[in-house]
This record gives structure tokens, sequence and C-alpha cells, in this order.
């Protein structure tokens, strides 16, 4: 470790891409990583999708510019393992076995569950989707993006799907939901932002719980609530990889060591101050490491966890690209 | 008269030994076009054959057949269609209006200030100035159907469409002769035979160009309708953005190129029919 830490110190830049700030508390762990180790972190693009974080690594191979680690959803991490560097971080232990590649090509880093943030003070409680189709939410539904291009959107559509009786296979039911909200006047396409929720344009947003929270659309938490559904609690994970042709190879790994540490001020930790599920809380909770009150304050689950399958998220995909644009426009 | 004939035979000579160096000025402008028009043109054009295993295939174009392409090429053209058409009616009106004012005077500047701004005033900015003002929670009103393709959609156009119509036909307006209408009436002729056989075929031309740029302006818009229609592809910029960042596992680059392509040749048929008709329209001229 101390050998990875001078020659990461030597290297003094570490390059990062699609990391927003306001996203699982990156901007607040970059800050923590450059004042724990001085190194300059090089934030790349902070809105790509996980398709453009492996074009840029293919198009700056080489360069100095190309990112060095990836933060990327399960799909495109399977797809790419070419391009990554296999490395088995200090904690690889206490990583579940179901969220890792045996051979540290890529491994979970974080995730958490669908979820359905919203103005209870305009709204009251929800306890259940069905509730959405209500004349009282005109024009109020946004998914976070086009579920033919974003992952969270896509699993927004699987959770109403597993609500109306679909399954991880069967995402139909959840498109038929989508068209009764368009039909109701309900669902609302506007692109879902901080400013949009703050303003009032999107006041229901279909998204993962970690970038639902009301620290994270920057509500009152008096007035943002999230709702999980018991019926369909859909999880996901996002992967870490090592770009193989990273320009700071040993930053990278520093890097890894930093976000799947368990100390205080450490990735697992801090994922979990911005509402994130880390993937080593169930290690972290038996070992007495894990930051009690960030726990706490994670949305309730009441449901049994499912997680959908690599060929069941393809599945999924290749129905709405037929269908999702005829039903909902 | 011997040396008025020397000097009748010497001049074409001369201008014959010139070297022909008048199209070095042209060296720019086929540079910047070769790099920033052609180049990228064929680009798309050979990648569009191109598989994902490197080979060539058939198979990017043949997607295009597809029910969600068909379906974002008849949503482009209807919503160039109807921004266009909007656009071209409504700024020629106002610019009639403009260029019938003072040449100087302040409205027309300041008419023509604004829709210099107002025209480039696109994308994110424009989308939320809208749904800001009148959409569902505007201060203003408070309405959902700006978010309605095409019309809703259109309608935001229009608001970078129509001044760029004034800007771009009021120079055509402002050919116009007073005294063309005065000989029309001397002539007997009525406002309708002024415009039906002076004012009308000699706008036409101008006006076509100016609506097919509306036109090319509307298609490759992009940032103004994915803010307001995040979820869903209408149109294919969008489905070409879909191509490209799919996370979910259906980007496909090569596929992206083929729908380039499909736009490509929208606008060489519109840029030909443009042509035909500029020429039938502006036969008399010659």
């Amino acid at each position: 470790m101390a050998a990875l830490v001078k020659a990461a110190k030597s290297e003094g830049t570490l390059n990062v891409i699609a990391l927003p700030n306001d996203w699982a508390n990156y901007g607040t762990i970059i800050k923590d990583f450059t004042a724990k180790y001085g190194i300059k972190v090089n934030s790349i693009a902070p809105s790509d999708s996980s398709a453009q974080e492996v074009t840029q690594i293919q198009q700056k191979k080489g360069t100095s510019l190309a990112a060095d680690v990836l933060d990327i959803g399960n799909s495109v991490a399977t797809a790419s393992t070419s391009l990554f560097a296999p490395y088995k971080v200090a904690e690889w232990a206490d990583i579940p076995v179901g969220l890792k590649q045996a051979d540290g090509l890529y491994y979970a880093d974080y995730g958490g569950y669908m979820s359905v943030g919203y103005n209870s003070a305009k709204f009251g409680t929800i306890t259940s989707l069905n509730q959405l189709l209500g004349s009282k939410f005109k024009n109020a539904v946004a998914l976070n993006g086009n579920p033919t291009e974003a992952n969270a959107a896509l699993n927004g559509v699987l959770m109403a799907s597993l609500a109306e009786g679909g399954s991880l296979s069967n995402i139909g039911p959840g498109v038929n939901f989508f068209a009764k909200l368009k039909k109701a006047g309900n669902f609302n396409p506007v692109q879902a932002t901080q400013t949009t929720i703050k303003t009032g344009a999107t006041p229901v947003v279909f998204n993962w719980d970690y970038l639902n929270t009301a620290t994270a659309v920057g509500q009152p938490a008096s007035t943002w609530k999230v709702f999980i559904p018991a019926n369909a609690t859909l999880g996901g994970f996002y992967d870490q990889a090592i770009n193989k042709n990273a320009p700071h190879p040993a930053a990278a790994r520093l890097w890894e060591e930093f976000l799947y540490s368990q100390a205080a001020v450490g990735g697992q930790n801090l994922w979990l101050q911005g509402g994130a599920r880390p993937a080593e809380q169930q290690a972290m909770t038996t070992a007495g490491t894990i930051d009690q009150t960030a726990a706490a304050a994670l949305p309730p689950v009441t449901g049994t966890p499912v997680f959908p399958t690599e060929a069941q998220a393809t599945a999924a995909a290749t129905y709405l690209a037929a269908n999702w644009a005829k039903a909902v426009s | 008269m011997a040396a008025a004939t020397t000097e009748a035979a010497v001049r074409p000579s001369r201008a014959g030994r010139r070297l022909p160096l008048a199209w070095i000025g042209t060296l720019p402008f086929l540079a910047y076009a070769g790099v920033f028009l052609l180049l990228p043109t064929g680009i798309v054009i050979w990648n569009a054959f191109k598989g994902n295993t490197n080979g060539w295939t058939l198979a990017n174009i043949k997607a295009l057949n597809t029910g969600p392409v068909r379906t974002a090429f008849t949503g482009s053209l209807e919503l160039c269609v109807i921004s266009s058409l909007i656009g071209a009616v409504a700024g020629a009106i106002l610019a009639y209006a403009v260029a019938s004012g003072s040449a100087d005077g302040v409205i027309r500047r300041v008419y023509l200030a604004g829709s210099g701004v107002l025209a480039q005033f696109g994308g994110v900015t424009l989308a939320f100035a809208f749904l800001a003002t009148i959409g569902p929670i505007g201060f203003l009103l408070h309405a959902s159907w700006y978010s309605d393709f095409p019309w809703g959609i259109a309608l935001i156009y229009c608001y970078f469409q129509i001044p760029l119509m004034v800007l771009v036909f009021l120079p055509a307006i402002d050919g116009l002769r007073v005294q063309w209408r005065e000989a029309t009436e001397n002539l007997g002729g009525s406002t309708w035979h002024y415009w039906r056989y002076v004012g009308g075929p000699l706008l036409a031309p101008a006006f076509l160009g100016a609506a097919l740029l509306l036109f090319a302006n509307a298609l490759s818009a992009f940032a103004t309708i994915e803010a307001w229609e995040d979820q869903i592809a209408y149109v294919v910029p969008q489905a070409i953005s879909t191509s490209l960042i799919s996370e979910v596992g259906l980007a496909n680059a090569h596929e992206g190129d083929a729908l380039a392509l499909g736009m490509i040749v929208l606008v060489v048929i519109v840029m030909s029919c443009y042509l035909l008709l500029q020429r039938r329209a502006s036969r008399w001229q010659r």
C-alpha cells in the first residue's frame, strides 16, 4: 500500500469520468481523495453516460487525457472487459460474490433501489404506483431520462412492470403503465433536474433512491419523500473498472482502494452518506465500520429486493427499442 | 487605324498570358467546406456501411426501415414542415411590415437587433424559458400542451424560426422598388395584380430559399426538443443520440451513421426540389 501511495503521488493526477458532483456524494469523495493524497483529480465530462465513458477511453487511448477509472452500468461493463485491467482491492473479500467479476475486471461499487421521489406537500403520501394515475398527478410524473438510453429510466419502467404484474423478464406491463400515464395526461416528458424539481416542473420522479433523496435533489426532507414499492423492490448496482491503458495506473488503483475503504472517510461510508448503498454494506454492518447515522437515513425497504440479470436487462432494452416511443407518444 | 487593330489584337493575348490565379481566393472557402462539410459527410457515409466487426454491411441501412426509425423520420418531417411553414409565413409578414416602415427608423433597428438575438436563442435556455413562463407551473400561464408533439414543440421552435425568417427575408423585400408598384397601378393593376404578377414571382425564390433554411434549421435542432422531450425520441437527432449514448445495450454507432445518412438524403431531396422550384420561379428574371 505504501508503495502504491508513493507511485500514485508521483503521478500526481487522476482522470475520472462521468462523475456528477451531486451523484452519490462524488463531489465530497473527490475532494476527500485529493485532501488525503494530494493527487489532483481531473473530472472529465461529468454528465456522460456509461457508453460514452467506454468510447472516451478508446478514443483517447495512449494520451494523458484518457480516463483512468470508470464508474459504469453493469451491461456496459460486461460488454467491455477487454478494455479493463484486473485489480482486486484490499477489501475484495467483503464484496458479495454476486457483485464482482471473479478476476477483478469489474466489481460493484454502490447501488440502490428504484424509487419514486415526490413532493409530499403537494401530493400527500404515495403508497402505490397506481395512485399516480389519479387526476391530481396531472403532468407530474417523470423518468430520469429515456429508457432506451439511460439505465435508471429503464429500471423505472421495469419497476412499474413488477408492480403491475409483470416480471424481470417481462417489461411489457411497465410500458403499458406509462402508456396509461400518458393517456391520463400525467406523464411529464421534461428532463428532470434539480432545477425542474425546485421549480416544481417535475414533482414526481422515478429514479434510483440515492439520486432521489431530499438531499440529492436539493429539497427539504419534510416535503420531499422517497417511496419504494414493496411489491416492486428493484435493485441495481454500478461497477468500478480500471482502464487497461490508464495514463495514471497507480493513481487509478489508489482511487479504487480509497473507494472500497471502510474507514470513516473512505469511499464506502462516503457513498452511504450520499444515500447510496455501498457494495460492502453487509460486511461493514457486521464489522461495525458502517456509519450508523447514514445507514439509518436510507429510505426504508419492505419488499424482497430483486436484481435483473444481464439477459433480462438486454431483453427489456430490446422490447423498449421497439415499443417505448410508440406507447408514450 | 493600324494602331487600333494592334491594340484589339493584343488585348486578348495579354489576358491569356496572365496566370489564372483568381481561384486562389476561393482556397480558404474550399478548405473550410472540405474539412467541415465534405469530410464529415464522407465519414458518415463510409461508416454507415460498416458493421460492428469491421466488415461491410447493409444491415445499418436496412435498420432504417424499422418502425421506430420510420416514426423518428416522420416526426422530424412533421416538426420541420410545421415550424418552417409557420415561421416562414409569419416571418415574411413581419419582415414586410418592418420594410414598409422608415428605412432607418427606430422600429426597424429594434426589430433587426431583436431578431438577431432571438434567432440564436435556442437550446436548453429556450426550453427552460418556456418551461418557467408558460410550462406546467409557469408563472404566467399553467399550460401543458407545450410538450405535445409536434404542435407544441413546433410553436417553441417558432420562437427562433420567425426572427430568423425576418433576418434572411428582409433584404429581399427591401429589393422591391416603389416604382414597380406605381407602374402596376399606372397600368390599371390592382394590389392583387401587383402581388400576383410582380411582387410574388419576385419574392418567391427568396421565400422558398428562406423556408428551406428554416427547414434545415429545425431538422438539425436537438437541445431544445431533448430538454422538453427527454424521455421519448420523437425526431432523428434524438434517435442518433440514442444510438450513440445508450447505456442499456442499444448503442450502435454505425446505425447512428445510417440515421445521419438518412438526414443527408432528406436534405439533398429538399435541396433538389428547391433548385427546381427556383429555376422555374426565376425564369423571368433572366
